[in-house]
């Protein structure tokens, strides 16, 4: 059973597949983020992919304050992507709504909609910073849930 | 073919024992080469094996018994037909087989898209629905030039027999009918070009966005298994060595399946998707046309 365990660890640090949900970012963070995956940065060569489907995803990465129209969506696409995941906070915004904080239309930060493992402040954050939120990600969810 | 033959070649080669790793290498052939055509570095050998482990020790989300009854049996019915497509591949000569056999290899290559068409409406979702249309659209056009040119390979060879027809069918009807094949080959796995049917950035995947953890990974290993029948059954058809020793002939298998998966991602990497029009009147004008020579030269042909 300790081997099937540590297999079943093994396999989640070495891939894990990203969905990307946009809670009304400015677009920036978003920019920044698909920059992983080009060929500078290229992240599937830690096994990263970048999944069209939540029910794929393994890391929810989640840019942008959370405004009155996306709370809904925010809170569906959470319970679709299956046990065991982990939430990224991208940027400023979701951590505490940067410049929008106090608009009326904020619902945000986003710790108070979903719980949040991994911060990843900046306005946009660079790659690089990205990049280790995202392998601190793969950690915590390496020791979740059963196998 | 007695009973034990035919589990060997079920369990252990060319069945399971060898499919199941070499549709992991083919997986991670595919992603590594396109990664390298792009400039990238590219996911590590053991990938395609960590992404199976890990889908599969995800926990199943709860969902309506009947639909969750239909999600988990049709990847588990495309994995297990495509194991006995790869049965059946008369790899070494004399390896038994039966006269028939290939209507019965055809049968089993057409029930994982029937199955991916059948996932994608059972899904409810709506991407997945859009995914099954076009996946059916897709195996209507490439089906007249698949069948086509085996229908002639079979009439050349005067035998409906897989293995009789890999060491008999003529060379000049084995050509236009292997070229329609490979015509065939990129839209039945879903590549590039002609990957409308799970076209990602547009439908997500296709029939299989709605599915998650240990139905996810029974798809890909489906799909991996595709990649190691479709190959195979080309390199079969192909073969230069007719009569030769059965390692020379078991390598020679292998190196055409490998070449071709090289050939598949280079040109998937190099193309563009087709529309499913586009796609569609690739497979009606050209690959028809590969595939009536091939008929008529095997008809014609003293």
């Amino acid at each position: 059973m300790r081997l099937v365990d540590s297999l079943v660890r093994t396999a989640r640090r070495r891939s894990p597949w990203l969905f990307h949900l946009n809670a009304g970012s400015c677009n920036g963070c978003d920019i920044e983020f698909v920059t992983c995956l080009t060929p500078r940065y290229d992240v599937e060569q830690l096994g990263i992919r970048l999944e069209g489907s939540p029910r794929h995803a393994d890391i929810i990465v989640v840019s942008g304050p959370v405004t009155r129209t996306t709370r809904a969506a925010v809170e569906t696409v959470y319970a679709q992507v299956p046990e065991p995941k982990v939430v990224v906070a991208l940027g400023s915004c979701p951590a505490s709504c940067n410049v929008f904080a106090g608009s009326p239309t904020i619902e945000g930060p986003l710790d108070r909609i979903l719980p949040v493992d991994v911060y990843v402040p900046g306005c946009p954050p660079r790659p690089d910073a990205i990049i280790a939120g995202i392998a601190e990600a793969i950690g915590l969810l390496a020791g979740r849930g059963r196998a | 073919m007695t009973i034990g033959r035919a589990l060997l070649q079920l369990l252990v080669f060319p069945g399971l024992l060898y499919a199941v790793p070499v549709a992991w290498l083919m997986l991670w052939m595919e992603r590594k080469l396109t990664a390298r055509l792009q400039g990238r570095i590219g996911p590590p050998f053991y990938q395609p094996f960590f992404d199976f482990v890990k889908l599969l020790a995800k926990q199943p989300l709860p969902r309506p018994r009947l639909q969750a009854l239909a999600m988990s049996a049709l990847p588990v019915l495309a994995v297990a037909s495509t194991l006995g497509a790869l049965a059946l591949l008369p790899v070494f000569p004399h390896s038994g087989g039966f006269s028939g056999d290939l209507v019965l290899l055809v049968a089993l290559l057409e029930i994982p898209p029937l199955c991916a068409v059948l996932a994608g409406f059972v899904s409810r979702s709506l991407y997945g629905e859009l995914g099954a249309t076009r996946e059916a659209v897709l195996s209507i056009a490439y089906s007249l030039p698949f069948l086509a040119a085996l229908v002639a390979l079979a009439a050349a060879a005067d035998s409906l027999s897989l293995s009789v027809i890999s060491q008999q069918a003529m060379w000049q009807v084995r050509l236009p009918a292997l070229l329609a094949l490979a015509l065939c080959l990129p839209v039945k796995l879903r590549v590039n070009p002609f990957s409308v049917a799970n076209a990602e950035q547009e439908i997500y995947a296709g029939a299989t966005t709605e599915f998650e953890g240990p139905r996810l990974a029974l798809w890909e290993l489906a799909h991996g298994l595709e990649w190691v029948a479709l190959t195979g059954l080309w390199a079969v058809l192909a073969f230069p060595v007719a009569h030769a020793v059965w390692p020379l002939r078991a390598t020679v298998f292998v190196a055409i399946s490998l070449t071709l998966v090289l050939a598949l991602a280079a040109v998937a990497a190099a193309t563009a998707r087709l529309k499913l029009a586009q796609a569609a009147r690739v497979y009606w004008l050209w690959g028809s046309a590969l595939g009536a020579l091939a008929m008529v030269v095997a008809m014609v042909w003293p």
